[in-house]
Formats: C-alpha cells, sequence, structure tokens
C-alpha cells in the first residue's frame, strides 16, 4: 500500500524513534507528534475532562484542540501541529493534563 | 398611540441589567418587549467575569443593592436553568501586610453592620480555605456571600425566563413622546413601539440614550482586562483578590490599575480580572494591562506562574461620576426610567435592580430608598423641551 509521501515522491532527510507512553515508535522529520502516532496505529491518547472519553485527532489543522497531549511533560499540546523531535517524550493526557497541580 | 399590540414597557438594552428589568417587571403583571442594537449580552455583560460580589463594596447605597441582588440571585438559582453556573462559592479578600489588614478591618467592620457577613482569617488558617494560595500574607476576611454566574447565560436565561419580546440588531434611533412631551415610546431602524413607559438599560452607552430624551446621563467607560487560562482542575475555591483591589474600585484615576481577581470556572478556565483604565471606546489590546494580570495572580497563585494564559477578553464598564448606578424614573423627561451605570458590577446588581424598577413602573413601593440612584443627581441636564417634567 501506498503512503501519502510515496504519492509526493518524498524521502523524510531523517528517521528516529518517539517515546509514546513507554513504547518506541517510528518517527520522520517532519511529521507531526499525531501523524506519527497514527501511523502507529493509535487514534486516541487523550481523554476529556469530563467523562473521560477517548480523544485524538479530529480537525487536523490546529482549529479544533481534540488532539491535546503531553509533550516532554508540558500538556494541552495540539498533536497535529507539533513536529515530532528526536528526544520527544509524549504521554497520553488525562482531563486538563495538569492533575500533578492538584 | 399606543394600541393593544402595544407593550406595557419597553427596555432599552439586552444585557444582564436589561434582562433583569424584563424579567421583573414580568413578574409583576406588565408586557415587556426588549430592543437591542446587538445580540444578547453583547455589551459589558459578556465581557464580564459574573461576579455578585459584596465583599468589594464598603457600607452605603451600592451594598444594599448588593446584599438584595445576593438574595434574589439565590432565588433566581433556583428557577433558572444550571448553564447559569450559579456557584456561592464565596469570596476571600488577603492583606498583604499588617496595615493593610487593618485597614480591611475597619471596611469590614462597617459592612457587618449593614448585613454582610464578613470573617477575619488568621494566616494560618488562609491554606485551608486556598491551598494554593502564597504564603506571607497578614490575614484576610472570608465572605461567604460572595457568588458568581456565567454572565452572558445568566443574561439569556434570565431574558427568556421573563417571556419578553426580544427584538435583537434593532438600533434606538429617537424617543416617541407624547403631546405633552411624555416618552411613549421608541422609533428603532425597523420601525416604531409604542408603550407606556421606556427603560434605559444600555449600559456604557446609556448616556446617547439620555440624549435622545435631551437629558443628560454622564456614563463613561471605564475599560477592563480578563485574562483567561487554558482549563485547570480545581485549583482556585473562592473568589480570591488582594485588598487593594477595593481601593482601585472606588478610585476616580484614569491611569491603569490592576489588581489581580482570581476565580475558578466550572468549564476548567481560570479568570484573572480586572484592570481598570480609562481610554474611552479604545478597543486596542494593552500588553501592559495584561502582563501586570498575569504577574499578580502568580505572586497571589504561585501555581498559576506554570500554566498558560489561552486568550484575553476586554470591555467597558459603564461608569458615573460618584460610582453608583442610575435607577428610576427621570424626572426631567416623564416616561423614560433609567436602570444602567452600574459600573463593574451590573451582573451581581442587576436583579434588586430589576425589581426596584419594576416596583416603581406598577407604582409599588420600592424595597430600597431609590434617592441615591436618582438619575438626576449630576444636574445641568435639563434641556428646554423637556422642563416641564417636575414631578418624580
Amino acid at each position: 500500500m501506498s503512503e501519502p509521501r510515496d504519492l509526493v515522491g518524498g524521502a523524510p532527510e531523517t528517521s528516529f524513534t518517539l517515546d509514546f507512553d513507554g513504547r518506541k515508535l517510528p518517527a520522520h522529520s517532519g511529521q507531526s507528534i499525531a501523524a506519527v502516532l497514527w501511523s502507529a496505529g493509535i487514534t486516541a491518547w487523550r481523554t476529556t475532562r469530563q467523562g473521560g472519553a477517548p480523544r485524538g485527532a479530529f480537525c487536523g489543522i490546529g482549529s479544533c484542540y481534540d488532539c491535546l497531549v503531553t509533550v516532554n511533560g508540558r500538556p494541552n499540546q495540539r498533536a497535529c501541529l507539533l513536529p515530532a523531535r528526536p528526544g520527544d517524550t509524549v504521554t497520553p493526557q488525562e482531563g486538563t493534563g495538569h492533575g500533578a497541580l492538584v | 398611540m399606543p394600541n393593544r399590540h402595544s407593550p406595557d414597557v419597553v427596555i432599552i438594552g439586552a444585557g444582564v441589567v436589561g434582562a433583569a428589568c424584563a424579567y421583573y417587571a414580568a413578574r409583576a403583571g406588565l408586557s415587556v418587549t426588549v430592543v437591542d442594537r446587538g445580540p444578547v449580552a453583547g455589551g459589558t455583560t459578556g465581557a464580564g467575569e459574573g461576579n455578585l460580589l459584596v465583599s468589594d463594596k464598603e457600607a452605603g447605597p451600592e451594598l444594599d443593592l448588593a446584599l438584595l441582588s445576593t438574595r434574589l440571585w439565590r432565588e433566581l438559582a433556583t428557577e433558572l436553568p444550571p448553564e447559569t453556573e450559579y456557584e456561592p462559592k464565596g469570596g476571600l479578600v488577603v492583606a498583604p501586610d499588617e496595615t493593610t489588614l487593618k485597614a480591611l478591618r475597619t471596611f469590614a467592620e462597617g459592612q457587618r453592620a449593614a448585613g454582610v457577613d464578613a470573617r477575619e482569617i488568621a494566616p494560618d488558617d488562609l491554606p485551608a480555605l486556598e491551598p494554593h494560595l502564597a504564603a506571607g500574607f497578614a490575614g484576610g476576611f472570608h465572605y461567604p456571600q460572595d457568588a458568581q454566574v456565567q454572565p452572558a447565560q445568566a443574561a439569556a436565561r434570565l431574558l427568556h425566563a421573563s417571556g419578553a419580546a426580544t427584538r435583537l440588531g434593532e438600533e434606538v434611533t429617537a424617543l416617541l413622546t407624547g403631546p405633552d412631551g411624555t416618552v411613549r415610546g421608541v422609533r428603532t431602524t425597523r420601525g416604531e413601539i409604542a408603550a407606556r413607559a421606556v427603560v434605559n438599560a444600555a449600559g456604557t452607552w446609556g448616556g446617547r440614550i439620555a440624549e435622545l430624551a435631551g437629558v443628560r446621563l454622564p456614563v463613561l467607560p471605564r475599560r477592563g482586562f480578563v485574562l483567561v487560562t487554558e482549563p485547570l482542575p480545581r485549583l482556585v475555591r473562592h473568589k480570591v483578590y488582594a485588598a487593594d483591589y477595593i481601593a482601585d474600585v472606588a478610585s476616580d484615576s484614569a491611569a491603569l490599575q490592576s489588581s489581580a481577581v482570581v476565580e475558578g470556572t466550572p468549564g476548567g478556565p481560570v479568570l484573572i480580572g480586572a484592570t481598570r483604565e480609562r481610554v474611552g471606546f479604545d478597543r486596542s489590546l494593552s500588553t501592559e494591562a495584561l502582563r501586570r494580570l498575569a504577574g499578580q495572580a502568580a505572586a497571589l497563585f504561585p501555581v498559576l506562574g506554570e500554566v498558560r494564559a489561552l486568550r484575553t477578553y476586554h470591555g467597558f464598564r459603564p461608569y458615573l461620576p460618584d460610582h453608583l448606578p442610575a435607577v428610576g424614573p427621570d424626572p426631567r423627561a416623564p416616561g423614560l426610567f433609567h436602570a444602567c451605570g452600574h459600573e463593574g458590577a451590573g451582573i451581581g446588581l442587576a436583579p434588586a435592580t430589576g425589581l426596584l424598577l419594576a416596583d416603581v413602573l406598577t407604582g409599588a413601593r420600592p424595597a430600597l430608598d431609590l434617592a441615591p440612584f436618582r438619575p438626576e443627581r449630576f444636574g445641568d441636564g435639563t434641556t428646554s423641551h423637556a422642563a416641564n417634567g417636575a414631578g418624580a
């Protein structure tokens, strides 16, 4: 099966792994964190503040804020906009992501 | 001429004060139409935090209005839907030093005599009320009567509950007058509405409505910014502010003043108010105002230094020179009633204002003396064509 990158004949400059919830996920430079997660078959990485329902990328263009995730300890990052970088640690986010402040 | 389709009262302004006037007037048996050039809560109401405060008001007419409103909001909370987000959370005023604490004690003494529940909190007991409050305060006062609503929702739900006819997006361009000069309705961009009485609940723009009647009501805008954080777990339980906020509210200075009022919301974000400055209707963003608010909020709650501010909004408080609203009939323009100029306290003071105004409209005896709120108290407003209106 071809990937979107094959369709445009692109090749990643570098490949690395992204740490997600203790797993090492293959990542390419230029991919958003949401793209890395989707490529690994992960579609939900956050729970809602009320009810704890699962959420992942919805609009994919930074508008809906459904894809919030904790990156390197900083909660509420939009996975669909934030490029994956070597050494990043991505953590599933529960609710506000600020539970530790209480 | 009024006909069978004419309402008893036309209220200009679909903010929280207009909504409360509509609610209590309708409850008193009057038929009401509310007109606004914009949407519901499109002016200062929608730019507020939803403060229902007695804590920041010194003993006097405004505090009496606030205390009456406190009782009325409690009643309304049982009648309005949960979206109103009424939270009787209480306020906490903290004093950075002994001098301020003494001043606060004197202030609270006067409030207590007027019926306010004000409890002094020793420094060691502050963390029990607010676990994340910074250390080092000399003490504080807890005001259990302080509460909060979601202001735009509160106005909309109150207006809906009134059953009043609403005409939005329709600007009042003139007041209709009878042969004797009495105000008998409004002309709008879409037609005329005849009525026995017209209520000016136009908030910060109330002076312009007065002008249409040829009378002067010196309502001026006092700009305020609010900072909104990302959604957080409940870190802040009360409305918390430093004692110098009270001095800011009462100040007559035009310069930028800021003293953070910090509060959590049911939605999650923490709201950080409230700057005050007189810059006319200037809508430009003031980074200086926001910088100060953020710094002061983090000084009260160091944990807020760790979180992000997502957005900011601002609005224009309608203030009159003596910081009291104008509530009641205008003897210079019979048929015209005012309910505006509540400065930053309009959400809190709305129900009492609406109730008192409904009393006046129906000829009942108002629950409070309206003399301090007389619209004509700033004088000098009478123009020739309205000079015959002597009876109040």
